[in-house]
């Protein structure tokens, strides 16, 4: 406001300085004011909308699934005549599963789950990260463009497709290998092991991006001290990549926990707190999805407990994922 | 004299401990490439095992030779009038009339009329030869309803009618490729032993033992592509031999179509928002629009690490139930009360695959040089002017790289549409956006869950489909890529 009075102010001395016939040519001249566009701004405001939209998604998240899963504590905590808190203890420690029948341990899901996850973190972490040591340490780059897209393919298979290898292929095989007295038909152990698998090329490439950020002086100054390439790569490259595969690491665990079809179709269906792999045990979001394919009625404790579930999977995988962030930004050393 | 301890290079212990670490580089070098190689292994292994379970024998009992019923011709090549003279001279009364109603009727009509009016008046869409309009349907004859059947009916449709109801045509049992290819006459012995009673599980009753024994007695052996013409165009049937895709693949095409038509201009939008406006004007200067920005932009990276399942449960608590007006199309005058619809799924898959088509636009559009936006500014453009005629035209190979990406990520996508409640089997065909959905992924995923080796072997034959449609979308990808790259350096 002030600027624009000032030119104001300019202008009117300017008209009294110049003479008439001048003063007529600059009345045409265009004026070089900021103009206000509507058009832009409503531009501006629809684009700002779209960003928006993915707060509101988040936002709406949290509320969807605590306000869905609220009637379950709440239910669950009056038909056990107990309070909140008390009946939270209960789902934490709890070993049986059955909402229907009053017993609200989430235990067996979340310990099929872990050991889901870990058979496949013991797969996807050696192989990933020895994958993304030839691919940044050793593949020349013409072997590299050939190998790293095969590698990328792994995590575009659909997971319904590894569901059904896990289940009809891997999990035939385990039990012929085994015995079939050893190994159930559904297991956790063939689940885990196709998972690694989809897991493995996210653990390759962000440890491949980690690894490469390592300045090349630092293997000069290595083989200059007459290490040769294995050495460098282990006592060098890879301590100083380590935030990055950590972060690898943790990213991955969050995929394995949230991976759905590969454990709904081989790892069980049904509630069992048994630690041997080689038993069908469902996972968290196995049960979500064995109970959302029966008829689900909308006012059942059945109903709200797949978002109870839910919210811990959210909550879960949230913390994981904020964890790799912040391992990625504060350990990422500056060269 | 001390012990003198040498340590030049052409001493014996020093090479010995040297070709030790190389020994030691070339060894680890072998299992990092055994490590890379792994992963194409499994790849490979999971495409035979498809391959293998989707060909292969099969045991078919026929109760009548067909070539008896057509004097040696073959079934195909009957015309419609022919093949419903077969059902007359084959089926009793009472399957003519059942055959009636399955080909010509449907399932829509009120059979309570049909015994009381006129087939002309309850059926006007229907070709009646002379007269027979006029009668009800508890008066026709068989002369009759094998006419009214030639004439309302498609001849492909009455082959396999004739196929199942009179041929009998079932399948018994399914192997896979290889066991067809390298254990024939294992498999022979097989379906002999069964004939004759053997390998059959002892839960079976009597009266089921000799049912399949007589089966297996009249059965031949096979070779059978479970992917085929019928397959992907058949609709599912509770019978793996004639269950298909069509209502799964016409499901997809709706959901991913409405997906895109959600996703692509809010992706798009964000994405020119995040690069474009809010790094300066007012976005730059003042302290809380800078901190919004930097949220929606973790926020973006937070959601795109959010299971799938999440965003099932989103929809189903938020679009399937909180939206069913929407949903379900009630404010737009469609009745059918159920929020899991086609419009469910694609703004649930929308919301899934936002994050993926952001961050893929906004790479695209960061790549665009500095230089044309301020080329552009300096004619005189507006900030719009210059985002939609200068930015987008130059990002948009990418953009639209990014978009394909995703789609293929929707397509694949199973988890979410179970949870917000996927049809198990349609009876028709969808055809907009408030009906009842399926897609090709949740066929392939309910049929893996029958227990039935032949539902087996057509979800085998599903996900041939679905990883086909994969690899074009993918190789597009690819080539607008390659396109984009050379249109840089170029």
């Amino acid at each position: 406001m002030e600027a624009r009075l000032d030119v104001r102010r300019k202008s009117d001395l300017l008209a009294a300085a110049l003479p008439a016939r001048q003063q007529a040519t600059r009345t045409q001249a265009p004026s070089l004011n900021r103009k206000p566009r509507i058009g832009e701004s409503v531009i501006q405001a629809l684009l700002m909308f779209c960003g928006a939209v993915s707060v509101v998604t988040t936002v709406a998240i949290v509320i969807i699934l605590g306000r869905e899963a609220l009637p379950f504590f709440s239910t669950g905590a009056a038909t056990l005549g107990v309070s909140i808190p008390e009946f939270l203890g209960k789902f934490f420690t709890g070993t049986q599963w059955q909402p229907q029948g009053a017993l609200f341990g989430v235990l067996p899901l979340v310990l099929a789950t872990v050991i889901t996850s870990l058979i496949a973190m013991l797969v996807a972490v050696p192989l990933g990260l020895a994958a993304a040591i030839y691919l940044s340490e050793y593949a020349s780059p013409n072997v590299r463009a050939t190998l790293k897209p095969i590698l990328e393919i792994l995590a575009g298979v659909p997971t319904v497709v590894y569901g059904f290898f896990a289940l009809q292929t891997v999990s035939p095989a385990l039990r012929d290998m085994l015995g079939r007295d050893i190994v159930q038909f559904q297991n956790m152990l063939s689940a885990g092991l196709i998972m690694g698998f989809m897991i493995l090329p996210t653990i390759s490439s962000i440890s491949e991006d980690a690894l490469s950020a390592v300045p090349r002086s630092l293997r000069e100054a290595s083989y200059g001290l007459s290490a040769n390439r294995f050495e460098t790569t282990i006592k060098v490259v890879v301590p100083a990549a380590l935030s990055g595969i950590v972060a690898a690491t943790i990213l991955g665990i969050s995929r394995a926990v949230g991976e759905t079809m590969i454990v709904a179709l081989a790892a069980g269906s049904g509630p069992n707190l048994d630690f041997n792999p080689l038993h069908a045990a469902e996972t968290m979001t196995g049960h979500i999805v064995r109970i959302s394919t029966g008829e689900l009625s909308y006012n059942s404790i059945d109903y709200n407990s797949l978002f109870a579930i839910g919210l811990l999977l959210f909550v879960i995988t949230l913390g994981l994922n904020l964890i790799s962030r912040a391992i990625t930004n504060r350990y990422r050393e500056v060269y | 004299m001390a012990a003198q301890v040498t340590y030049m290079p052409d001493d014996a212990g020093y090479r010995k401990q040297l070709a030790a670490r190389q020994n030691a580089g070339y060894r680890w070098q072998l299992f990092f490439l055994g490590a890379t190689l792994v992963g194409l292994v499994v790849l490979v292994v999971l495409l035979l095992s498809i391959l293998n379970q989707t060909f292969g024998l099969i045991a078919v009992r026929q109760k009548i030779d067909p070539a008896t019923l057509t004097n040696g011709r073959a079934m195909t090549e009957l015309s419609a009038v022919e093949l419903s003279d077969i059902l007359e001279t084959n089926l009793s009364k009472g399957k003519l009339q059942g055959a009636f109603l399955t080909l010509v009727t449907g399932t829509d009509i009120d059979r309570g009329k049909l015994g009381t009016e006129p087939l002309g008046d309850l059926l006007p869409t229907l070709v009646f030869a002379e007269g027979l309009g006029a009668k009800k349907f508890t008066e026709l004859t068989p002369e009759d309803l094998g006419q009214i059947i030639a004439d309302n009916t498609s001849q492909d449709v009455l082959v396999n009618y004739v196929n199942r109801e009179v041929v009998g045509r079932e399948v018994l049992q399914n192997w896979s490729l290889i066991d067809s290819l390298f254990n024939r006459a294992a498999i022979e012995q097989l379906v002999k032993d069964k004939a004759e009673g053997k390998g059959f599980s002892n839960t079976l009753t009597a009266a089921q033992l000799d049912e399949q024994k007589a089966a297996f007695a009249s059965a031949h052996l096979e070779m059978h592509s479970w992917l085929s013409g019928e397959f992907l165009n058949e609709p599912n049937s509770t019978v793996a031999s004639d269950a298909g895709i069509r209502g799964g693949l016409i499901g997809t095409l709706w959901v991913i179509s409405l997906t895109m038509l959600f996703a692509t201009p809010l992706g798009v939008g964000a994405a020119i928002y995040l690069e474009e406006y809010a790094k300066d004007g007012i976005f730059a200067r003042n302290a809380f629009l800078k901190r919004v920005n930097a949220i929606i932009e973790t926020n973006i990276r937070n959601l795109a690490g959010v299971p799938s399942i999440i965003y099932g449960l989103l929809g189903l608590a938020l679009f399937a139930r909180l939206l069913l007006p929407l949903t379900s199309g009630a404010i737009f005058g469609v009745e059918n009360g159920r929020g899991n619809t086609i419009l469910s799924a694609s703004l649930t898959l929308a919301l899934l695959i936002l994050p993926v088509i952001i961050i893929n636009a906004q790479e695209a559009i960061r790549a665009v040089p500095r230089s044309i936006r301020e080329g552009s500014y300096g004619m005189g453009a507006t900030k719009w002017q210059t985002v939609s005629r200068q930015v987008l035209p130059a990002a948009i190979p990418g953009i639209m790289t990014g978009i394909i990406l995703s789609l293929s990520r929707a397509v694949g996508e199973t988890a979410p549409l179970v949870v917000i409640g996927a049809a198990v089997f349609l009876s028709k065909d969808p055809n907009g956006p408030f009906q009842p959905f399926t897609t090709l992924p949740i066929q392939i995923f309910n049929w893996t869950e029958q227990p039935s080796d032949q539902f087996r072997a057509a979800a085998a034959a599903g996900i041939i489909v679905l990883l086909a449609m994969l690899l074009v979308l993918n190789a597009s990808a690819i080539i607008l890529r390659q396109r984009f790259s050379r249109r840089l350096q170029g």
